[in-house]
């Protein structure tokens, strides 16, 4: 009996994120250790990823390192009131910038004026004030006003999860990782 | 932490992208210059340490449904309790105290719109806090990683 492959079988697809989101097995051969779980071949298990990610479904499939843990430790969410018009041009040209890990525009609000959001992650707080600093500078008179919101405590992450609860509860306790209130 | 030259290379060549070939420890290690062994050896001690937070895909959030940011202005004698009310929603995935008067920032995610405003509705009358709901509305750099240069 051969398992469909077709990468828009759903169940295999579910049951491939299952195996593989808390990461990839480090043995000598990932794509059999899959395999062999999904039942399915090892070519049809390496092309089912490439294809997830060609779809879009995988954004990457990386050695994501956690900031934290190698010493960025201080992480500021810097929020910027732009002015409007400005945005498309602004919002891509702070986004670019190498200490930006996220950057997203969002609705203002009644008692909140910030319409600019980027994640900047370094190794002090002189750090994330010179990257704010440089932020500011590129808004130049685009911004009328800004602020950075420092953690100072992480109260709850889980990564992510695409499917339903998966037998064992793989959630990970609250990690001291820097994070930054990604979507 | 210190990381040896190995460690920092490898962060640094494959934050983004692993090779997804066939054999994927022997295509690393033919661009490290090293063995596949040690390439393998490199990524479980990195993992084991924590210095990974994982070897392996990272999802694309938007084909979960729906999600916002959330801000909630909690009074400090509060903090403890609204942060376990939030944290028990299987819908927070991220929560984080900030020094603001908006100080607990977590993300909502849910299979569409509708669940997220029930889930702030909820929240709302749980805290008796008026949640800001912040969804994105454009991305203009979405978590790739940053240069780990300055690492000494």
């Amino acid at each position: 009996m051969s398992a469909c492959t077709c990468p828009s079988d759903p169940d295999l697809t579910h049951r491939l994120i299952d195996l593989t989101q808390a990461g990839l097995p480090l043995v000598d051969d990932p794509w059999a250790w899959i395999a062999e779980r999904l039942g399915i071949s090892r070519e049809q298990a390496l092309q089912l990823l490439q294809q997830l990610q060609r779809d879009g479904a995988i954004r990457r499939i990386a050695a994501v390192p956690n900031h934290y843990r190698l010493g960025y430790r201080h992480n500021g969410m810097t929020v910027w009131d732009v002015e409007d018009a400005r945005m498309d041009q602004l919002g891509p040209l702070v986004g670019a910038q190498p200490f930006v890990s996220h950057c997203y525009r969002r609705p203002r609000r009644d008692g909140w004026r910030y319409n600019l959001f980027a994640m900047v992650h370094g190794r002090s707080a002189e750090d994330i004030d010179r990257d704010r600093q440089r932020i500011r500078q590129l808004l130049g008179d685009a911004c009328r006003a800004d602020d950075m919101l420092v953690s100072s405590r992480i109260l709850k992450k889980t990564g992510l999860r695409l499917n339903r609860p998966a037998p064992t509860d793989r959630a990970q306790a609250p990690s001291q990782e820097s994070s930054s209130c990604s979507e | 932490m210190q990381l040896d030259d190995l460690s920092r290379r490898l962060i640094e060549r494959y934050q983004h992208q692993l090779p997804i070939c066939t054999d994927p420890w022997q295509a690393m290690a033919d661009e490290l210059g090293c063995s596949a062994a040690e390439v393998l050896d490199c990524l479980r001690r990195l993992d084991e340490q924590g210095a990974l937070s994982r070897v392996g895909p990272v999802f694309e959030h938007s084909r979960a449904g729906a999600s916002t940011l959330v801000a909630l202005a909690v009074p400090q004698s509060r903090l403890e309790q609204v942060a376990e009310l939030v944290n028990r929603y299987p819908e927070v995935n991220h929560n984080y105290l900030r020094e603001h008067d908006y100080n607990l920032w977590f993300v909502l995610t849910g299979p569409d719109r509708q669940s997220l405003e029930r889930c702030l509705e909820d929240i709302q009358q749980t805290t008796g806090l008026a949640p800001l709901d912040l969804p994105m509305r454009r991305a203009y750099r979405i978590d790739l990683g940053f240069s780990l240069e300055a690492t000494p």
